[in-house]
């Protein structure tokens, strides 16, 4: 058929893309310590690609599952969380932070701590038998207004040069990654992602609907759950890996739903994670080569993020 | 067989299905009637495990519907609510071909594509399968959904007011299509009418319902009658033959 033609030709255009923005991120003015360079850069592109897969799958999982393209998981509470953590940590522990807790360390408890939270939330939720998932977001929502407040509670507390540590982490930057860490975020993206995309044929059904998805035979509820439990481990692998940035995955999942007009889900996040890791290269070339590291990348991605944003509402009727 | 027993379903303090047992024939169209709130659309969404009964049992052949396996369910039992939208790009082949996901999931068969070509051609969507179906007018999307049901070839078929925003025409239509589905594939389609002439027209038998509990259910002939139409809704209706069919007059 066509239609698979196109979006199979649409594929391997981002594919060589992608290819071409590596070469170009990898290769582009390398100087004289060409081993030092590769290496460097060679961290930064595997943790944009752990960080493309994370926001890919769990966007495009989130809004269908919400039936919704302007929500991304960070509306449950997940960043307010990994910021609130960070916040008691400095709190605690004050300019000794890094003396007293490795990175690998921070890493363990952020992740611990933002999965056990949505496990807290939706255990909440579906114990008292409603199956709500807006119920779900609001109450994500709520919490992590909550978190946002305490940690802006705590930070005034704090000495200023220990909120210097905090600022760092509200931002993401793929400009200090740390190697241990790197690893076992690819292995868990790799892992929850192969599981994902054969799961994804599941995600084709509950996009018509509950109803529907109950009528064709779905275990509706059981697939809601799981998926969220997807999502909660990768938008916590990626968020303390690199920071808040799941407003990348508005940008991204939009923009792959112009791009690949197609309801099969193993194409869409196939395609979005593609167009994630385009995007995230580009954007961390220009802002190593055009504005020498002054401008950190999640600031570029929410501006253009801002922007896109606008343009849906104003342009797009349906959302 | 779908049966039901002693069905009973709260909203809060709110009863909505009261006790309600009965027995829906092989074969035949069976309406559901009466007043809004009476649990007409309730009942159905029992039956079909949308949503879950506070007790009583729904058995589906005999055997209770919470045994089967959803896939099993989904090959023997299908439903279509009246409210259907889709955010993705589908078309209108791609909407029917979805009903042989309880059989083969994604990957369909030839067997299955078979199935699809003919509830495409028995929805007549021959020159629209390739249609996206948000361009499509109310009445095809539905004719769209009706097609995917019948692609899932289910031997019972249950339909929440399928004629909501649907205009005479097509009103009939589907009327029609739900006769044949029963006569000539020998389907047992339950269904939920609000207009009593529909129900009076093309229906076996009727089952009424007020207050959540099913007040009459016999065949048509024996319910289209004004003591008991009377007795259903609550508003003095007139019958007239015509055509050997009963008219219900209740303006």
């Amino acid at each position: 058929m066509e239609k698979a033609l196109v979006l199979r030709r649409g594929l391997l255009t981002a594919l060589i893309l992608l290819i071409g923005s590596v070469a170009l991120f990898l290769f582009y003015k390398m100087g004289n310590s060409w081993e030092f360079a590769l290496r460097f850069r060679g961290i930064k592109v595997i943790a944009i690609i752990v960080v493309a897969g994370c926001v890919a799958f769990s966007s495009v999982t989130f809004q269908t599952l919400t039936d919704n393209r302007i929500l991304t998981p960070s509306i449950m509470g997940f960043e307010s969380l990994y910021l609130l953590i960070q916040t008691v940590i400095v709190f605690i522990y004050g300019d000794q932070t890094f003396k007293v807790l490795s990175h690998v360390d921070n890493f363990l408890i952020s992740v611990t701590g933002m999965i056990t939270f949505s496990f807290l939330l939706y255990l909440m939720i579906y114990k008292k038998g409603k199956d709500n998932l807006y119920l779900l977001l609001l109450v994500g929502i709520i919490l992590g207004t909550l978190f946002s407040s305490l940690s802006s509670f705590m930070q005034l507390l704090i000495d200023p040069n220990d909120f210097f540590i905090i600022q760092g982490k509200m931002f993401a930057t793929f400009n200090k990654i740390n190697t241990d860490l790197l690893w076992p975020s690819l292995v868990i993206m790799v892992i929850i992602l192969f599981i994902g995309f054969r799961m994804a044929k599941y995600l084709d059904v509950v996009a018509l609907g509950r109803d529907q998805a109950i009528n064709l035979g779905l275990n509706y509820n059981r697939a809601v759950k799981i998926f969220l439990v997807f999502i909660a481990i990768l938008v916590s692998v990626s968020t303390a890996l690199v920071g808040p940035i799941t407003f990348l995955g508005l940008l991204v999942t939009n923009l792959t739903y112009e791009l690949f007009k197609t309801h099969k889900h193993s194409i869409i996040i196939t395609a979005c994670f593609l167009v994630s890791a385009i995007a995230l290269l580009i954007g961390q070339f220009f802002m190593e080569r055009v504005f020498n590291l002054s401008v950190p990348i999640s600031a570029i991605i929410n501006i253009i993020g801002g922007f896109y944003f606008m343009y849906l509402l104003l342009r797009v009727k349906k959302l | 067989m779908i049966e039901v027993q002693e069905i009973t379903k709260q909203y809060g303090d709110k009863v909505v299905l009261d006790r309600v047992g009965m027995q829906f024939n092989k074969g035949k169209i069976t309406s559901l009637i009466g007043g809004n709130g009476a649990g007409k659309s309730t009942l159905l969404s029992v039956i079909s495990r949308l949503l879950s009964q506070d007790g009583g049992v729904v058995l589906v052949d005999e055997k209770n519907v919470t045994e089967y396996k959803s896939k099993m369910l989904a090959q023997r039992l299908s439903i279509l609510k009246q409210s259907n939208h889709v955010r993705l790009k589908l078309t209108v082949r791609e909407l029917v071909s979805f009903g042989r996901f309880p059989y083969s999931q994604e990957k369909l068969t030839k067997e299955d594509n078979k199935m699809v070509d003919r509830a495409i051609d028995f929805l007549n969507l021959k020159e629209i399968e390739h249609s996206y179906l948000d361009e499509l007018s109310g009445g095809q999307k539905q004719r769209a959904y009706m097609a995917m049901v019948v692609a899932q070839d289910t031997e019972y078929i249950l339909l929440d007011e399928p004629l909501n925003n649907l205009d005479m025409k097509h009103s009939v239509q589907t009327m029609k299509i739900m006769r044949k589905l029963a006569d000539e594939l020998g389907k047992t389609i339950i269904i939920v009418l609000h207009d009593i002439n529909f129900a009076s027209h093309y229906s076996d038998y009727i089952v009424a319902l007020k207050n959540g509990k099913i007040i009459y259910h016999d065949t048509t002939e024996n319910i289209i009658r004004e003591d008991v139409l009377k007795d259903v809704f609550d508003i003095n209706i007139k019958i007239c033959e015509f055509d050997s069919k009963r008219i219900c007059n209740y303006f």
